[in-house]
Protein backbone atom coordinates (compact mmCIF):
# COMPACT_ATOMS: atom_id res chain seq x y z
CA UNK A 1 0.00 0.00 0.00
CA UNK A 2 1.14 3.14 -0.74
CA UNK A 3 -0.70 6.87 -1.06
CA UNK A 4 0.94 9.69 -2.65
CA UNK A 5 -1.28 12.54 -1.47
CA UNK A 6 -1.18 16.90 -2.23
CA UNK A 7 -3.26 19.35 -0.42
CA UNK A 8 -2.60 22.77 -2.13
CA UNK A 9 -4.17 25.94 -1.66
CA UNK A 10 -4.08 29.36 0.25
CA UNK A 11 -1.87 29.90 2.87
CA UNK A 12 -3.76 29.41 6.13
CA UNK A 13 -6.52 27.55 4.88
CA UNK A 14 -4.97 25.25 7.26
CA UNK A 15 -3.02 22.82 4.28
CA UNK A 16 -0.05 22.45 5.82
CA UNK A 17 -1.93 20.89 9.11
CA UNK A 18 -4.49 18.97 7.54
CA UNK A 19 -1.07 17.41 6.27
CA UNK A 20 0.58 16.86 9.11
CA UNK A 21 -3.05 15.46 10.82
CA UNK A 22 -3.16 13.02 7.88
CA UNK A 23 0.64 12.12 8.55
CA UNK A 24 0.05 11.64 12.56
CA UNK A 25 -2.81 9.01 11.46
CA UNK A 26 -0.27 6.99 9.71
CA UNK A 27 1.97 7.19 12.20
CA UNK A 28 -0.66 5.76 14.59
CA UNK A 29 -1.11 3.11 12.23
CA UNK A 30 2.45 2.04 11.69
CA UNK A 31 2.90 3.74 8.32
CA UNK A 32 5.57 4.99 7.00
CA UNK A 33 5.39 8.50 6.19
CA UNK A 34 7.13 11.88 4.92
CA UNK A 35 5.32 14.78 5.10
CA UNK A 36 6.91 18.00 2.81
CA UNK A 37 5.72 21.19 2.58
CA UNK A 38 6.21 24.57 0.94
CA UNK A 39 8.13 26.36 3.42
CA UNK A 40 8.64 30.36 3.59
CA UNK A 41 6.74 33.04 2.10
CA UNK A 42 3.98 31.11 0.67
CA UNK A 43 3.31 29.93 3.91
CA UNK A 44 2.26 33.72 4.53
CA UNK A 45 -0.01 34.33 2.41
CA UNK A 46 0.44 33.15 -1.39
CA UNK A 47 0.18 29.63 -2.03
CA UNK A 48 0.93 26.74 -0.12
CA UNK A 49 1.01 22.91 0.09
CA UNK A 50 1.99 19.76 1.07
CA UNK A 51 3.70 16.46 0.01
CA UNK A 52 2.42 13.57 1.84
CA UNK A 53 3.30 9.87 1.23
CA UNK A 54 2.05 6.68 3.40
CA UNK A 55 2.87 3.72 2.62
CA UNK A 56 3.73 -0.01 4.46
CA UNK A 57 7.25 0.22 3.18
CA UNK A 58 10.41 2.82 3.01
CA UNK A 59 9.25 5.55 1.30
CA UNK A 60 12.15 6.95 -1.44
CA UNK A 61 11.36 9.98 -2.61
CA UNK A 62 9.08 12.87 -0.57
CA UNK A 63 9.56 15.20 -3.88
CA UNK A 64 6.78 13.48 -6.74
CA UNK A 65 6.01 14.23 -9.80
CA UNK A 66 2.18 12.87 -9.84
CA UNK A 67 -0.05 11.90 -7.14
CA UNK A 68 -3.03 9.29 -6.50
CA UNK A 69 -5.15 12.36 -4.64
CA UNK A 70 -4.96 15.58 -5.16
CA UNK A 71 -6.41 18.24 -2.82
CA UNK A 72 -7.39 21.53 -4.14
CA UNK A 73 -8.48 24.78 -2.61
CA UNK A 74 -7.86 27.15 -4.86
CA UNK A 75 -7.50 28.06 -8.71
CA UNK A 76 -4.08 28.59 -8.72
CA UNK A 77 -3.59 24.85 -7.23
CA UNK A 78 -5.60 23.57 -9.40
CA UNK A 79 -4.35 25.19 -12.42
CA UNK A 80 -0.48 23.74 -11.39
CA UNK A 81 -1.74 19.81 -10.26
CA UNK A 82 -5.11 18.96 -11.95
CA UNK A 83 -2.65 17.83 -14.73
CA UNK A 84 -0.31 15.92 -11.99
CA UNK A 85 -2.78 13.62 -10.53
CA UNK A 86 -2.47 9.84 -12.23
CA UNK A 87 -4.79 8.64 -14.00
CA UNK A 88 -7.50 6.81 -12.23
CA UNK A 89 -6.52 8.91 -9.42
CA UNK A 90 -8.91 11.32 -7.56
CA UNK A 91 -9.41 15.22 -7.19
CA UNK A 92 -11.13 17.17 -4.64
CA UNK A 93 -11.42 20.42 -4.58
CA UNK A 94 -13.68 23.42 -3.34
CA UNK A 95 -15.58 25.15 -5.75
CA UNK A 96 -15.78 28.27 -3.65
CA UNK A 97 -13.33 30.60 -6.00
CA UNK A 98 -13.24 28.53 -8.72
CA UNK A 99 -13.69 30.12 -12.11
CA UNK A 100 -12.31 27.07 -14.39
CA UNK A 101 -13.42 23.93 -13.06
CA UNK A 102 -11.46 21.13 -13.68
CA UNK A 103 -12.11 19.41 -17.39
CA UNK A 104 -10.05 16.07 -17.08
CA UNK A 105 -12.10 12.73 -17.81
CA UNK A 106 -9.71 9.85 -16.60
CA UNK A 107 -9.79 10.52 -13.25
CA UNK A 108 -12.87 11.24 -10.57
CA UNK A 109 -13.26 15.05 -9.77
CA UNK A 110 -14.81 15.35 -6.71
CA UNK A 111 -16.38 18.76 -5.64
CA UNK A 112 -16.68 19.54 -1.63
CA UNK A 113 -18.46 22.42 -0.61
CA UNK A 114 -16.43 22.96 2.47
CA UNK A 115 -16.17 26.66 2.00
CA UNK A 116 -19.97 27.04 2.21
CA UNK A 117 -20.29 24.84 5.01
CA UNK A 118 -17.66 26.33 6.98
CA UNK A 119 -19.45 29.73 6.72
CA UNK A 120 -22.94 27.72 7.22
CA UNK A 121 -21.35 26.80 11.05
CA UNK A 122 -19.50 30.38 11.50
CA UNK A 123 -16.08 28.46 12.20
CA UNK A 124 -13.80 29.30 9.60
CA UNK A 125 -10.93 27.70 11.61
CA UNK A 126 -12.73 24.09 10.54
CA UNK A 127 -12.39 24.57 7.10
CA UNK A 128 -9.35 22.03 7.16
CA UNK A 129 -11.18 19.45 8.58
CA UNK A 130 -14.45 19.34 6.92
CA UNK A 131 -11.97 18.98 3.51
CA UNK A 132 -10.17 16.19 5.49
CA UNK A 133 -13.72 15.05 6.39
CA UNK A 134 -14.26 14.49 2.63
CA UNK A 135 -10.94 13.21 1.35
CA UNK A 136 -11.46 10.39 3.71
CA UNK A 137 -14.89 9.42 2.54
CA UNK A 138 -13.60 9.24 -0.95
CA UNK A 139 -10.64 7.56 0.39
CA UNK A 140 -10.55 5.93 3.43
CA UNK A 141 -6.40 6.18 3.90
CA UNK A 142 -7.19 6.23 7.50
CA UNK A 143 -9.53 5.71 9.43
CA UNK A 144 -11.31 8.51 11.96
CA UNK A 145 -10.23 7.10 15.01
CA UNK A 146 -6.48 7.45 13.94
CA UNK A 147 -7.24 10.48 12.71
CA UNK A 148 -8.54 11.64 16.10
CA UNK A 149 -5.58 9.72 17.77
CA UNK A 150 -3.27 11.58 15.81
CA UNK A 151 -4.82 14.77 16.69
CA UNK A 152 -4.86 13.87 20.30
CA UNK A 153 -0.42 13.98 19.84
CA UNK A 154 -0.15 16.60 17.84
CA UNK A 155 -2.35 19.05 19.40
CA UNK A 156 -1.12 20.51 22.98
CA UNK A 157 -3.15 19.63 26.00
CA UNK A 158 -4.39 22.87 26.34
CA UNK A 159 -6.14 22.73 23.32
CA UNK A 160 -8.17 19.11 23.71
CA UNK A 161 -11.41 20.41 24.44
CA UNK A 162 -11.54 21.49 21.09
CA UNK A 163 -11.63 17.19 19.64
CA UNK A 164 -15.03 16.85 19.81
CA UNK A 165 -15.72 19.87 17.15
CA UNK A 166 -12.80 18.57 15.07
CA UNK A 167 -14.49 15.13 14.82
CA UNK A 168 -17.67 17.02 13.90
CA UNK A 169 -16.26 18.52 11.36
CA UNK A 170 -15.13 15.73 9.58
CA UNK A 171 -18.09 13.94 9.81
CA UNK A 172 -19.88 17.54 8.20
CA UNK A 173 -17.03 16.84 5.78
CA UNK A 174 -17.80 13.31 5.22
CA UNK A 175 -21.57 14.14 4.98
CA UNK A 176 -20.93 16.43 1.74
CA UNK A 177 -19.53 13.69 -0.28
CA UNK A 178 -22.48 11.16 -2.22
CA UNK A 179 -22.23 7.59 -1.17
CA UNK A 180 -21.24 6.89 -4.71
CA UNK A 181 -17.77 8.45 -4.72
CA UNK A 182 -16.43 6.34 -2.35
CA UNK B 1 11.11 -1.44 25.79
CA UNK B 2 9.01 -0.46 22.43
CA UNK B 3 11.23 1.64 20.21
CA UNK B 4 9.70 5.18 20.63
CA UNK B 5 8.94 6.14 17.24
CA UNK B 6 7.90 9.86 16.73
CA UNK B 7 7.29 12.41 13.73
CA UNK B 8 9.01 15.33 13.19
CA UNK B 9 10.36 17.76 11.30
CA UNK B 10 14.45 17.34 10.54
CA UNK B 11 15.40 20.13 12.00
CA UNK B 12 13.53 19.14 15.39
CA UNK B 13 15.40 15.61 15.30
CA UNK B 14 18.51 17.41 15.58
CA UNK B 15 17.55 19.78 19.12
CA UNK B 16 15.60 16.42 19.84
CA UNK B 17 19.06 14.79 19.47
CA UNK B 18 21.38 17.11 20.76
CA UNK B 19 19.56 17.24 24.45
CA UNK B 20 19.57 13.06 24.21
CA UNK B 21 23.60 13.25 23.60
CA UNK B 22 24.34 15.05 26.64
CA UNK B 23 25.73 18.48 24.56
CA UNK B 24 26.75 21.03 26.89
CA UNK B 25 25.81 24.31 24.94
CA UNK B 26 24.38 24.87 22.12
CA UNK B 27 25.32 28.69 20.89
CA UNK B 28 23.03 29.67 17.01
CA UNK B 29 21.16 32.83 15.55
CA UNK B 30 18.13 31.88 13.51
CA UNK B 31 17.98 31.91 10.24
CA UNK B 32 15.65 29.92 7.26
CA UNK B 33 15.46 26.90 7.01
CA UNK B 34 16.99 25.60 10.18
CA UNK B 35 15.43 28.10 12.96
CA UNK B 36 13.66 25.26 14.08
CA UNK B 37 16.78 23.83 15.92
CA UNK B 38 17.01 27.01 18.51
CA UNK B 39 13.00 27.14 18.76
CA UNK B 40 12.91 23.28 19.08
CA UNK B 41 15.99 23.88 22.20
CA UNK B 42 14.01 26.78 23.66
CA UNK B 43 10.89 24.89 23.72
CA UNK B 44 12.56 21.91 25.80
CA UNK B 45 14.01 23.73 28.02
CA UNK B 46 17.52 21.41 28.74
CA UNK B 47 18.75 24.12 30.80
CA UNK B 48 16.09 22.74 33.33
CA UNK B 49 16.51 18.62 32.57
CA UNK B 50 20.30 18.02 31.67
CA UNK B 51 21.79 21.45 32.22
CA UNK B 52 22.22 21.98 28.43
CA UNK B 53 23.56 25.86 27.66
CA UNK B 54 21.36 27.51 24.88
CA UNK B 55 22.10 30.57 24.03
CA UNK B 56 20.38 32.90 20.90
CA UNK B 57 23.83 34.54 20.36
CA UNK B 58 24.00 38.15 19.33
CA UNK B 59 25.46 37.18 15.65
CA UNK B 60 26.66 34.09 13.50
CA UNK B 61 30.47 35.50 14.16
CA UNK B 62 29.50 35.52 18.25
CA UNK B 63 28.28 31.81 17.92
CA UNK B 64 30.94 30.22 16.67
CA UNK B 65 33.17 32.10 18.95
CA UNK B 66 31.45 30.85 21.92
CA UNK B 67 31.00 27.29 20.33
CA UNK B 68 35.28 28.06 20.16
CA UNK B 69 35.38 29.21 23.56
CA UNK B 70 32.73 26.01 24.94
CA UNK B 71 35.04 23.56 22.42
CA UNK B 72 38.37 24.29 23.95
CA UNK B 73 37.45 23.19 28.02
CA UNK B 74 36.75 19.97 26.59
CA UNK B 75 32.85 20.60 26.49
CA UNK B 76 30.31 19.20 24.00
CA UNK B 77 29.17 22.52 22.09
CA UNK B 78 27.58 23.05 18.70
CA UNK B 79 25.59 25.52 16.60
CA UNK B 80 23.92 25.45 13.69
CA UNK B 81 22.98 27.93 10.72
CA UNK B 82 22.67 28.32 6.72
CA UNK B 83 24.56 29.06 4.32
CA UNK B 84 25.08 32.92 4.39
CA UNK B 85 24.91 32.40 8.09
CA UNK B 86 27.63 29.93 7.65
CA UNK B 87 29.62 31.80 5.37
CA UNK B 88 30.03 33.92 8.65
CA UNK B 89 31.30 31.96 10.85
CA UNK B 90 34.14 30.67 8.77
CA UNK B 91 36.86 32.22 10.13
CA UNK B 92 36.23 30.64 13.90
CA UNK B 93 35.64 27.46 11.46
CA UNK B 94 39.15 27.37 10.59
CA UNK B 95 40.10 28.42 14.35
CA UNK B 96 38.69 25.54 15.88
CA UNK B 97 40.38 23.15 13.60
CA UNK B 98 43.28 24.47 13.91
CA UNK B 99 43.22 24.40 17.49
CA UNK B 100 42.14 20.62 17.01
CA UNK B 101 39.22 20.99 18.59
CA UNK B 102 36.39 18.78 19.21
CA UNK B 103 32.61 20.47 17.92
CA UNK B 104 29.72 20.46 15.92
CA UNK B 105 28.55 22.70 13.25
CA UNK B 106 25.16 22.25 11.34
CA UNK B 107 24.62 23.74 8.24
CA UNK B 108 20.90 22.73 6.76
CA UNK B 109 21.51 24.85 3.28
CA UNK B 110 19.64 27.16 1.30
CA UNK B 111 20.61 28.55 -1.93
CA UNK B 112 23.12 30.90 -2.96
CA UNK B 113 25.10 32.58 -3.70
CA UNK B 114 24.89 35.82 -1.78
CA UNK B 115 21.60 35.99 0.86
CA UNK B 116 19.97 33.70 -2.10
CA UNK B 117 16.53 31.96 -1.55
CA UNK B 118 15.85 30.13 1.59
CA UNK B 119 14.84 27.24 -0.48
CA UNK B 120 16.45 24.16 -0.69
CA UNK B 121 20.53 24.14 -2.18
CA UNK B 122 23.53 22.11 -2.03
CA UNK B 123 25.48 24.88 -3.42
CA UNK B 124 28.14 24.43 -0.36
CA UNK B 125 29.26 21.65 -1.17
CA UNK B 126 32.69 23.22 -1.80
CA UNK B 127 32.95 25.50 1.19
CA UNK B 128 32.03 22.66 2.94
CA UNK B 129 34.64 19.73 1.73
CA UNK B 130 37.47 22.04 0.47
CA UNK B 131 37.99 24.25 3.41
CA UNK B 132 35.60 27.47 3.28
CA UNK B 133 38.13 29.00 5.31
CA UNK B 134 41.41 29.67 5.50
CA UNK B 135 44.30 27.42 6.12
CA UNK B 136 44.99 23.51 4.85
CA UNK B 137 42.67 22.38 7.39
CA UNK B 138 38.86 19.97 7.31
CA UNK B 139 35.41 19.41 9.17
CA UNK B 140 34.34 15.82 9.27
CA UNK B 141 31.53 16.29 6.71
CA UNK B 142 28.48 14.52 7.25
CA UNK B 143 25.34 14.44 5.19
CA UNK B 144 21.95 13.14 6.00
CA UNK B 145 19.36 12.31 3.51
CA UNK B 146 16.27 11.59 6.34
CA UNK B 147 15.17 12.98 9.58
CA UNK B 148 16.51 9.82 11.23
CA UNK B 149 20.31 10.53 10.25
CA UNK B 150 19.21 14.30 10.97
CA UNK B 151 18.83 12.75 14.78
CA UNK B 152 21.68 9.82 14.53
CA UNK B 153 24.33 11.74 12.36
CA UNK B 154 24.84 14.66 15.55
CA UNK B 155 25.90 11.50 18.14
CA UNK B 156 27.56 10.29 15.60
CA UNK B 157 29.47 13.96 14.52
CA UNK B 158 30.25 14.35 18.03
CA UNK B 159 31.69 10.68 18.74
CA UNK B 160 34.65 11.10 15.59
CA UNK B 161 34.90 14.90 16.24
CA UNK B 162 36.07 13.88 20.11
CA UNK B 163 37.87 10.82 18.52
CA UNK B 164 40.35 13.01 15.95
CA UNK B 165 39.96 16.07 17.74
CA UNK B 166 38.54 17.18 14.55
CA UNK B 167 35.31 19.57 14.48
CA UNK B 168 32.52 17.91 12.11
CA UNK B 169 29.70 19.51 9.95
CA UNK B 170 26.15 18.09 9.57
CA UNK B 171 25.31 19.27 5.86
CA UNK B 172 22.06 19.23 5.65
CA UNK B 173 19.63 21.14 3.01
CA UNK B 174 16.40 22.56 3.67
CA UNK B 175 13.96 19.65 2.06
CA UNK B 176 15.73 16.94 5.19
CA UNK B 177 15.54 20.31 7.67
CA UNK B 178 12.08 21.13 6.67
CA UNK B 179 10.20 17.43 6.23
CA UNK B 180 8.71 15.76 8.42
CA UNK B 181 9.10 12.01 8.88
CA UNK B 182 9.48 8.65 11.56
CA UNK B 183 12.46 8.77 14.02
CA UNK B 184 13.48 6.95 16.95
CA UNK B 185 15.52 9.63 19.57
CA UNK B 186 18.98 7.91 20.58
CA UNK B 187 18.13 6.94 24.64
CA UNK B 188 18.75 9.87 27.13
CA UNK B 189 22.44 10.40 27.96
CA UNK B 190 24.35 12.57 30.44
CA UNK B 191 26.48 14.72 29.92
CA UNK B 192 29.91 14.38 30.74
CA UNK B 193 31.32 15.31 34.40
CA UNK B 194 34.62 17.45 34.74
CA UNK B 195 35.96 14.48 35.70
CA UNK B 196 34.67 12.81 32.42
CA UNK B 197 36.13 15.42 30.56
CA UNK B 198 39.15 15.90 32.08
CA UNK B 199 40.18 11.83 31.64
CA UNK B 200 38.48 11.88 27.61
CA UNK B 201 39.77 15.69 27.17
CA UNK B 202 43.85 15.97 28.54
CA UNK B 203 44.09 19.32 26.50
CA UNK B 204 41.31 20.80 27.81
CA UNK B 205 41.62 24.24 29.04
CA UNK B 206 39.09 23.65 32.19
CA UNK B 207 41.30 25.53 35.02
CA UNK B 208 44.22 24.30 36.38
CA UNK B 209 44.70 21.54 38.45
CA UNK B 210 48.27 20.74 40.93
CA UNK B 211 50.30 19.29 39.67
CA UNK B 212 49.67 19.73 35.77
CA UNK B 213 51.81 22.45 33.63
CA UNK B 214 48.93 24.90 32.14
CA UNK B 215 46.93 23.85 28.77
CA UNK B 216 46.84 26.78 26.11
CA UNK B 217 44.54 26.43 23.71
CA UNK B 218 45.52 28.67 20.24
CA UNK B 219 45.52 28.24 16.57
CA UNK B 220 48.64 31.41 17.24
CA UNK B 221 52.20 29.74 16.58
CA UNK B 222 54.80 32.71 15.13
CA UNK B 223 57.70 29.62 14.90
CA UNK B 224 57.11 28.57 11.20
CA UNK B 225 59.05 25.52 12.15
CA UNK B 226 56.60 24.70 15.04
CA UNK B 227 54.00 25.63 12.55
CA UNK B 228 54.51 23.18 10.08
CA UNK B 229 55.11 20.63 12.33
CA UNK B 230 51.50 21.28 13.36
CA UNK B 231 50.04 21.08 10.03
CA UNK B 232 52.18 17.88 9.61
CA UNK B 233 50.25 16.43 12.51
CA UNK B 234 46.79 18.22 11.05
CA UNK B 235 47.41 16.18 8.05
CA UNK B 236 48.46 12.47 9.71
CA UNK B 237 44.92 13.25 11.63
CA UNK B 238 43.26 13.67 8.92
CA UNK B 239 45.09 10.61 7.20
CA UNK B 240 43.79 8.54 9.89
CA UNK B 241 40.12 10.11 8.93
CA UNK B 242 40.90 9.13 5.69
CA UNK B 243 41.26 5.43 5.66
CA UNK B 244 38.89 4.75 8.95
CA UNK B 245 36.21 6.85 8.46
CA UNK B 246 34.40 7.26 4.78
CA UNK B 247 31.27 5.74 4.61
CA UNK B 248 28.21 5.73 1.96
CA UNK B 249 25.18 3.66 0.81
CA UNK B 250 24.67 2.00 -2.16
CA UNK B 251 21.40 1.02 -3.65
CA UNK B 252 20.96 -1.78 -6.71
CA UNK B 253 24.49 -1.60 -7.43
CA UNK B 254 24.89 -4.99 -7.57
CA UNK B 255 23.24 -5.66 -11.29
CA UNK B 256 23.39 -2.25 -12.15
CA UNK B 257 24.71 -0.81 -16.22
CA UNK B 258 24.85 3.26 -14.66
CA UNK B 259 25.59 4.68 -11.07
CA UNK B 260 23.96 7.95 -10.15
CA UNK B 261 25.93 9.69 -7.04
CA UNK B 262 23.73 11.92 -4.91
CA UNK B 263 24.10 12.93 -1.40
CA UNK B 264 21.16 14.33 0.71
CA UNK B 265 18.10 14.61 0.28
CA UNK B 266 18.34 14.90 -3.20
CA UNK B 267 19.84 10.80 -3.15
CA UNK B 268 15.62 10.08 -1.91
CA UNK B 269 15.05 11.63 -5.04
CA UNK B 270 17.24 10.22 -7.27
CA UNK B 271 16.72 6.55 -5.86
CA UNK B 272 12.52 7.23 -6.86
CA UNK B 273 13.68 7.81 -10.48
CA UNK B 274 15.93 4.73 -10.68
CA UNK B 275 13.35 1.76 -9.43
CA UNK B 276 11.01 4.14 -12.15
CA UNK B 277 14.05 3.60 -14.46
CA UNK B 278 13.63 -0.34 -13.32
CA UNK B 279 10.10 -0.30 -14.36
CA UNK B 280 11.40 0.24 -17.91
CA UNK B 281 14.36 -2.35 -17.83
CA UNK B 282 17.29 0.67 -17.20
CA UNK B 283 19.75 -0.86 -14.49
CA UNK B 284 20.49 1.96 -12.87
CA UNK B 285 22.32 1.82 -9.04
CA UNK B 286 22.42 4.55 -6.73
CA UNK B 287 25.43 5.46 -4.44
CA UNK B 288 25.15 7.89 -1.73
CA UNK B 289 28.27 9.78 -0.17
CA UNK B 290 27.44 10.13 3.79
CA UNK B 291 30.74 11.48 4.19
CA UNK B 292 31.54 14.05 1.51
CA UNK B 293 35.21 14.34 3.92
CA UNK B 294 36.11 12.03 3.91
CA UNK B 295 35.24 11.11 0.27
CA UNK B 296 34.43 7.29 -0.71
CA UNK B 297 36.63 7.62 -3.75
CA UNK B 298 37.77 4.18 -3.84
CA UNK B 299 34.23 2.34 -3.80
CA UNK B 300 33.44 5.18 -6.96
CA UNK B 301 36.40 3.72 -8.66
CA UNK B 302 35.85 -0.10 -8.20
CA UNK B 303 31.56 0.48 -9.31
CA UNK B 304 33.17 2.66 -12.31
CA UNK B 305 35.15 -0.38 -13.22
CA UNK B 306 31.86 -2.26 -13.76
CA UNK B 307 29.56 0.26 -15.30
CA UNK B 308 28.89 2.50 -18.55
CA UNK B 309 28.12 6.15 -17.14
CA UNK B 310 27.77 8.08 -13.83
CA UNK B 311 24.98 10.72 -13.51
CA UNK B 312 26.01 13.27 -10.60
CA UNK B 313 22.57 15.28 -9.12
CA UNK B 314 23.21 18.04 -6.77
CA UNK B 315 21.34 21.24 -6.50
CA UNK B 316 24.37 23.08 -7.85
CA UNK B 317 25.91 24.01 -11.16
CA UNK B 318 28.56 21.18 -10.02
CA UNK B 319 30.45 20.57 -7.24
CA UNK B 320 30.41 17.18 -5.97
CA UNK B 321 31.03 16.00 -9.63
CA UNK B 322 34.74 16.64 -9.01
CA UNK B 323 35.61 14.48 -6.55
CA UNK B 324 33.29 12.01 -8.75
CA UNK B 325 35.65 12.21 -11.67
CA UNK B 326 38.57 12.47 -9.51
CA UNK B 327 37.64 9.06 -8.58
CA UNK B 328 36.42 8.07 -11.94
CA UNK B 329 39.54 8.84 -12.68
CA UNK B 330 38.37 9.43 -16.86
CA UNK B 331 37.68 5.79 -17.49
CA UNK B 332 33.91 6.25 -18.13
CA UNK B 333 31.89 9.12 -19.19
CA UNK B 334 30.67 11.03 -15.86
CA UNK B 335 27.70 13.78 -16.32
CA UNK B 336 25.71 16.43 -14.71
CA UNK B 337 22.19 17.47 -13.34
CA UNK B 338 21.30 19.98 -11.40
CA UNK B 339 19.02 22.43 -10.34
CA UNK B 340 19.85 26.17 -8.46
CA UNK B 341 18.29 28.55 -6.63
CA UNK B 342 16.07 26.52 -4.38
CA UNK B 343 14.50 24.34 -7.26
CA UNK B 344 14.52 20.75 -6.39
CA UNK B 345 13.94 18.65 -9.42
CA UNK B 346 10.94 15.70 -9.68
CA UNK B 347 12.02 12.07 -9.97
CA UNK B 348 11.13 12.38 -13.58
CA UNK B 349 13.41 15.59 -14.60
CA UNK B 350 15.87 13.53 -13.26
CA UNK B 351 15.09 10.41 -15.38
CA UNK B 352 14.88 12.81 -18.01
CA UNK B 353 17.99 14.48 -17.44
CA UNK B 354 20.01 10.24 -17.40
CA UNK B 355 17.98 9.87 -20.62
CA UNK B 356 19.70 13.16 -22.35
CA UNK B 357 22.84 12.18 -20.63
CA UNK B 358 23.16 8.85 -21.98
CA UNK B 359 21.43 8.25 -25.02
Amino acid sequence: MKKEIIVAGFGGQGVLSMGKILAYAGLMDDLEVTWMPSYGPEQRGGTANVTVVLSDSPISSPVLDTYDTAVILNQQSLDKFESKVKPGGVLIYDPYGIHQKPTRADISVVPVEAMEAAIDLRNSKIYNMIVLGALLKVNPIVDIDSVMLGLKKALPERHHHLLPANRDAILKGMSLVADDCQ
Amino acid sequence: MKEEVTLMKGNEAIAHAAVRYGVDGYFGYPITPQSEVLETLESLMPWETTGMVVLQAESEIASINMVYGGAATGKAVMTSSSSPGISLMLEGMSYIAASELPALVVNVMRGGPGLGTIHPSQSDYFQATKGGGHGDYHFIVLAPSTVQEMADFVGLGFDLAFKYRTPALLLADGIVGQMMEKVVLPPQRPRRTAEEIRSLCPWAADGQPEGRRPNVVTSLELDSAVMEKNNERFQQTYRLIEANEVRYDERLTDDCDFLIVAFGSIARICLKAIEDARAEGVKIGLLRPITLWPFPYDRIKELAGKTKGILVVELNAGQMIEDVRLAVEGRIPVCHFGRMGGIVPNPGEILEAFHESFK
